[in-house]
């Protein structure tokens, strides 16, 4: 059972977009830097108008790293984490685990797009290969 | 720029694998090796500081707080302070610097106590942060619950962003690897004495790509002790005062592991060069390197972050033989944490002070006066230079 977040008024619209299938970012609605992980003031401009949108939920992988040691009881290895330039949402990155794919076949550059995983009140993001 | 500071003392304990020995045990002994070396008796420590402080939810990782080690060793002090988030496993040391430069007090005892070790054999793993709680919050929080678990997996990205922009290789990694465990065979306290082939390296498995087994630290049961004096108490020691020439604790990025804008370089960089800012000394004048290897990976950044060699060179430069037995720039001469032992940066700058007092044996560099240190990977990152007049 992988642990999971607690959820926050600033980050509940991330870890729970994916009900609707979307991925949710903050935004400050002042200066329009994005925000990740998400906070109730903007660190840019300290703005109290924070809003999520939601982004396209594709990406470009930065970097990865192919997993090989269950760290937890349970834990199915070899998995992919990407880490995932996002689109739409400038300087932001979203770390998620690869899936729908060989875990050796994931490389830089590769474009991806985001599905879910729910666990409880939870909308885990996941990557998959953008086809 | 010299802080009236000085490290007069340092002590290890008899760390091991598995030793089943309360932490408290590893600390006194530590405790003890260090005033004997420092020529102070127990009644001269009127300052305590540690990292990060009793950890209740993960015991392995910090068994004791300054409270418990007071209390047994019957400390009375005019400070204590306990850092969980400082300027990485370095924050005590400077805390203490700066106790004793403003008059606080003459003596600070700095400690790192692990039991890691049996922690991990009893099924806890330990170094899972958060592990316990029914829900994460924190930085954190944002890569357990996606199952990047372990800072493995954070370094592993880090390397793979490094190895595509750079064309690094494993056999780099596996130089740094073979190159401390070749010190380790001169040091007696070092937990991995076995000798560790390129093949070897090669053929242990992965752990998290291009990570594997010989890039991960070795977890351990042990203490260390370092003693931080006031410039002018120090004079009085056994020892040569290793005079604290300057600190960095700069960081310019978020508290994350996957946000900086340029994942090839890290929080080393910044606390690296704001230490450089705070001396004349040159890297040129370095004598030895205590750099923090949690993972192999961790070595060829901080080399670059000090100015030992630009950006993306590190590669070649380890080629070249720089950092290895004979080099110009030894690198962890104990053995570092990969074969020495995961003491988190105290047993690297513990290597670093027995150098500069001459007491390195068979791995001695010759006439070390000056030493680097560096602690931390990932934003956790804190620089030092010490050198003996």
């Amino acid at each position: 059972m992988r642990p999971l977040p607690e959820l926050t008024p600033e980050n509940t619209a991330f870890w729970t977009g994916g009900a609707d299938g979307k991925l949710m970012i903050a935004f400050c609605a002042d200066c329009n830097h994005a925000i990740h992980p998400p906070q109730l003031i903007c660190p840019k401009c300290w703005s109290e108008a924070v809003e999520s949108r939601p982004v396209p939920g594709t990406g470009t992988v930065y970097t990865y790293t192919v997993n090989h040691q269950p760290w937890a009881p349970g834990m199915q290895v070899p998995f992919t984490l990407a880490v995932v330039d996002l689109d739409g949402a400038p300087g932001v990155r979203v770390t998620a685990e690869v899936v729908g794919t060989d875990p050796e076949s994931v490389a830089i550059g590769q474009t991806m797009r985001i599905s879910f995983a729910n666990i409880e009140d939870i909308w885990f993001p996941q990557w998959e290969k953008a086809q | 720029m010299t802080l009236n500071a000085a490290i007069t003392g340092v002590g290890m304990s008899d760390i091991g694998r598995k030793t089943g020995r309360p932490a408290m045990a590893h600390l006194a002994e530590a405790a003890k090796r260090a005033l004997e070396c420092a020529g102070l008796t127990k009644d001269d420590i009127d300052g305590i500081s540690t990292y990060p402080g009793k950890a209740d939810n993960s015991p392995g990782m910090s068994p004791l707080g300054t409270g418990e080690v007071r209390n047994a060793l019957g400390l009375q002090t005019r400070w204590h302070s306990a850092v969980p988030d400082g300027p990485s496993q370095m924050a005590p040391l400077m805390v203490a610097a700066m106790a004793v430069a403003t008059g606080q007090a003459r003596h600070v005892l700095c400690f790192r106590a692990l039991t890691e070790s049996s922690s991990q054999t009893a099924t806890q793993r330990a170094s899972i942060p958060g592990a316990g709680r029914a829900r994460l919050g924190g930085w954190y929080s944002y890569l357990v619950p996606a199952n990047a678990m372990s800072a493995s997996n954070w370094a592993g990205w880090m390397a793979t962003r490094y190895f595509h922009e750079f064309g690094m290789t494993r056999e780099h990694l596996g130089l740094v690897a073979t190159g401390q465990r070749a010190f380790a065979r001169h040091n007696p306290s070092a937990v991995m004495q076995a000798p560790l082939s390129m093949d070897d390296y090669l053929g242990a498995r992965m752990i998290s790509s291009p990570l594997g087994l010989f890039d991960c630290d070795v977890p351990i049961d042990g203490a260390c002790v370092i003693i931080v004096s006031a410039a002018d108490a120090a004079r009085d020691c056994a020892r040569a005062p290793l005079t604290i020439e300057a600190m960095g604790a700069a960081l310019a990025s978020q508290e994350t592991w996957d946000q900086r804008t340029d994942l090839t370089t890290m929080g080393a960089h910044d606390s690296a060069a704001d230490m450089w800012k705070r001396t004349d000394l040159k890297p040129a004048d370095v004598d030895m390197l205590a750099l923090y290897d949690g993972f192999s990976i961790f070595v060829p950044y901080w080399l670059e972050a000090f100015g030992f060699c630009g950006h993306g060179e590190a590669k070649d430069f380890i080629a070249e033989g720089n950092i290895g037995p004979g080099g110009r720039f030894p690198v962890n001469t104990g053995g570092g944490q990969l074969s020495g032992g995961r003491l988190h940066g105290f047993g690297l700058l513990h290597e670093a002070c027995t150098q500069l007092w001459g007491n390195a044996g068979g791995r001695q560099v010759a006439d070390a006066k000056t030493a680097v240190c560096g602690m931390g990977g990932g934003f956790i990152s804190g620089s030092m230079l010490i050198r003996r007049d």
